[in-house]
Parts: structure tokens; C-alpha cells; sequence
């Protein structure tokens, strides 16, 4: 009988005693978290993604909490989740506006010229090491498909010699736009029609030389522009996504087409 | 045994990774970066010299005096679960950075056989209190110096040319076999 009760008893009590320990220790050592928090993490997706910026799910929703990001700090979740956070935490979530990736560069193989020929690894930020790559353009997209790679939702391939985002599968992690040595990739409002694609900050004369379809600095879209949604720094013009109408006259003025339209896209396709 | 040998011993001899093939799990699953190797490193360490030391002194004086050696396993087990649930809450409250900075690492210690494989082993070979400490140290940190190479190595994958069918895990494989391979440079040091 003893062969069974010993063992039993002995282990029962180390157990209680580890048990009583353990939940003294919980007292003791509690850390008071604000019962927001976890309402939140309860909305959040819980696929701990990281595309939000912060370490998981949980970091997002310490981060919600303390003020240090807004509502609509969850990409993937979208309106619907920034929607519930809101009311948690008492405030208007505003419109979400969906943004997915663009690749910020049209220079492919026929259109960009080149400095050298690369045959190194095929990884763009090796090729970057040498020199800034083996395109003409500094600033331009070394396609060697590093982007590609990190790509969880294959919304991002090599066309012709440039990263080309597909518009309907991103879902904005910004997986890409980290990796990306040149810094090219940035996002864009999904509703938006028109892009400057194109990242050079080289005086017009040195772009013209090196691709044909780059941002010369002729300010054309500045002044054509009626909504006033251009702004122009460092030989480059940009365009401020929430004044845009996508009225599609700056890409039909744009002499180089560096600024890109789905617009104007679509109509090619039709004819 | 004295202290020195055993020391050394177990940090390159009988490095319980590289020799011994305890703690495989978090070896290939945190030694992609020497941030997180870094940090997993020091919570092993501190979470194995105290398990040894409390799993030794139950040893002694419990299991010992009442014949139950045979439930050393589920005893252990426990000790190792509750302090590794105890380091957790401890961290928590008093360096919130650190509980931050190991994240989800902190937690996997229990299910890391070397601090099971550590804490029987001491037993097993007679060690007294300090034999155990030292024992115990040499282990963590012998786990450590594995870890940190082996996140060295893997840092430098991610621009090495890997053919595709060995990417990933597979080349980690080999990778580990290789280090073990070399480990055994140091046979015959004690």
C-alpha cells in the first residue's frame, strides 16, 4: 500500500507546493495591463504578420493602447478591424484607405540602359554592393528578383527586367518595400489611377541619357495639374495622393510617360 | 572530477549540442539571428544553473530518502515547468525589456530537453552541489557558443547562392553535422 501512497503523496505535495508558489508569485509579481489591450488582441487578425510594424498581434495591440499607433495600425484586418478597435477605444476610425505596394521604376530592359554586365548572384542586394548595380540609372530597379523572394502572397514579379506589383493580391505588408535595396517600392492608395513612377533625383539631361521613360524635371504636370496635387523637389515630381482626381491629364502631358496611368493603360488595351 | 575539467568538458569536449545532440529544437530553431541567439543564450543559461541546483537539492533530499528515484523524470519536469513559468513572471514585473526582447523564447525553455538532459545528468554521475553549478554553467554556456555559431553561419546564407532542393532546414542540417564534425577536434583535450 505504502509503494502507492508515498509516491503519490510525495509528488501531490511537491506539486501543491510548486502550485501555491506559482500562484503567490502571480500576486506578487502582477503586472497590471490595461483590459483594453486584450479587447483588442481578441479583434486583431492573431496572425502575428508583423506588416503593422510591431512584433505580432500582441505588440500592435500594446501599441494601440499606449497612443503610439492609431486605430487603423492593422493593414490586413482593414476597415471592418480598425472599425472595432475604434469603438473600444472611443474613437472614429476615419475611412481606411486600402494602399498596396508600387514599384516606383518603369526602366526595363528596352528602356533603361546599363552601366556594366552583372552575373553575380541574383539578388539585388548584391548587385547593389557593386557600384549601385549595373543600371545606367542609380535609382533605378535592378530586377533581380530580391522582392519577388520575401513575397508571401506572390502579388510581386519580374517583367521584363522590373518588380511589377499585381494590384489585386497585395496586401500591403511592406515585406518588399524593406528588402528593396534601392528603396523604390512605396505605398500607394489602390484607388489610385496615377503614379509617378519613377525615384531619380538626377538633373533631366543626366536621366534622359540614361532611360527613356524616367522623370525629367520639365514641371509640366506641375502646371497642368487642376487640382494643384503636384509637389516638385530634388528633380522629381510627386503627387499628393489625397488632392488626385485621377483626371489622367498630367500622365497624358508627362513627355517621358514616367508617370504611369492605369487609365491611359486600359485604353491602349481596348484599341 | 575537478571543477576546471568538468568546465571545460562540457563546454567543447562534451558540448551537449554538438556531442551529446540535447537541445537540437531551439539550436536550428533560433539561430537565424545572433540578436536572438544572443538573448535565447542567457535565458538557457540562467534557467538550467537554477533548475540544476533546485532539481539537485530535491534529489537529495526527498527522492533519495524515500526510494522514488524512478519518479526523477516527472519531478523534474515539474521543477523545470514551474521555474521557467516563475523566471516569466519575475522578468515581467521587474525588466519588462528583457521579458520583450526574449518573447516567445522565454516559455520554450521547458520544452528544451537540455535542461532535462543537464539536470538528470548531474545525478546520474554522482556530481556534488558545486560539481553541479559548474556543470550545469559549462552546459548553458557550451549551448550558447553552439548557438551563436550556428546563427553566424545562417546570417550568411541569406546572400549565399544555395542550390533550391537544400534550402532552408536542409543546409541547416549539414550545417550542424559539419560543426559537430569539428567539435570532435576537441576529443581528447580533458
Amino acid at each position: 500500500m505504502s509503494a502507492i501512497l508515498v509516491p503519490v503523496i510525495v509528488l501531490g505535495v511537491i506539486g501543491l507546493i510548486f502550485g501555491f508558489s506559482l500562484g503567490f508569485a502571480s500576486k506578487a509579481f502582477a503586472v497590471e495591463t490595461d483590459p483594453k489591450v486584450d479587447a483588442i488582441k481578441e479583434v486583431l487578425p492573431g496572425a502575428n504578420c508583423g506588416a503593422c510594424g510591431y512584433p505580432g498581434c500582441d505588440g500592435c495591440a500594446n501599441a494601440i493602447v499606449e497612443g503610439n499607433a492609431p486605430v487603423t495600425a492593422c493593414i490586413v484586418g482593414g476597415s471592418s478591424v480598425a472599425e472595432k478597435i475604434a469603438n473600444i477605444m472611443g474613437a472614429e476610425a476615419g475611412d481606411v484607405v486600402k494602399q498596396v505596394a508600387t514599384v516606383l521604376c518603369q526602366g526595363d530592359c528596352d528602356k533603361a540602359k546599363d552601366k556594366y554586365v552583372y552575373t553575380g548572384l541574383r539578388d539585388c542586394r548584391a548587385q547593389n554592393i557593386l557600384a549601385g548595380g549595373s543600371k545606367a540609372c542609380s535609382y533605378g530597379c535592378l530586377g533581380c528578383g530580391t522582392c519577388v523572394d520575401v513575397c508571401d502572397f506572390d502579388a510581386i514579379h519580374i517583367v521584363n527586367g522590373v518588380a511589377l506589383v499585381d494590384k489585386e493580391k497585395c496586401v500591403a505588408c511592406g515585406a518588399c518595400i524593406k528588402v528593396c535595396p534601392k528603396g523604390i517600392i512605396e505605398l500607394v492608395p489602390y484607388d489610385n489611377q496615377v503614379v509617378v513612377k519613377c525615384k531619380s533625383n538626377d538633373p533631366g539631361k543626366v536621366v534622359r541619357q540614361n532611360c527613356s521613360i524616367g522623370c525629367i524635371g520639365c514641371r509640366i504636370c506641375v502646371k497642368s495639374c487642376p487640382e494643384d496635387a503636384f509637389s516638385f523637389e530634388n528633380n522629381l515630381a510627386r503627387i499628393n495622393y489625397d488632392k488626385c482626381t485621377n483626371c489622367n491629364i498630367c500622365a497624358e502631358k508627362c513627355p517621358t510617360k514616367a508617370i504611369f496611368s492605369s487609365i491611359t493603360k486600359v485604353e491602349e488595351q481596348v484599341q | 572530477m575537478n571543477i576546471f575539467t568538468i568546465l571545460i568538458s562540457t563546454i567543447f569536449v562534451n558540448n551537449y549540442v554538438f556531442a551529446q545532440f540535447l537541445g537540437i529544437c531551439p539550436f536550428l530553431g533560433v539561430s537565424s539571428k545572433t540578436e536572438t541567439a544572443t538573448g535565447m543564450g542567457l535565458a538557457v543559461t540562467f534557467v538550467v544553473t537554477l533548475s540544476s541546483v533546485i532539481t539537485w537539492a530535491i534529489q537529495k533530499a526527498i527522492l533519495d530518502r524515500f526510494g522514488l528515484q524512478y519518479l526523477q523524470t516527472i519531478v523534474f519536469i515539474l521543477v523545470i515547468a514551474s521555474l521557467v513559468q516563475f523566471v516569466e513572471m519575475f522578468l515581467k514585473k521587474s525588466s519588462p525589456n528583457l521579458y520583450k526582447a526574449l518573447g516567445v523564447y522565454l516559455p520554450l525553455i521547458t520544452t528544451n530537453c537540455i535542461v532535462l538532459g543537464v539536470a538528470i545528468l548531474n545525478i546520474e554521475k554522482g556530481y556534488t552541489l558545486i560539481q553541479t553549478i559548474v556543470n550545469a554553467l559549462g552546459a548553458s554556456i557550451g549551448f550558447a557558443i553552439a548557438l551563436l555559431l550556428m546563427a553566424g553561419v545562417r546570417e550568411k546564407f541569406e546572400f549565399s547562392n544555395i542550390p533550391k532542393p537544400l534550402q532552408g532546414f536542409p543546409i541547416g542540417l549539414i550545417t550542424a553535422g559539419l560543426m559537430s564534425i569539428a567539435f570532435l577536434g576537441f576529443t581528447g583535450l580533458v
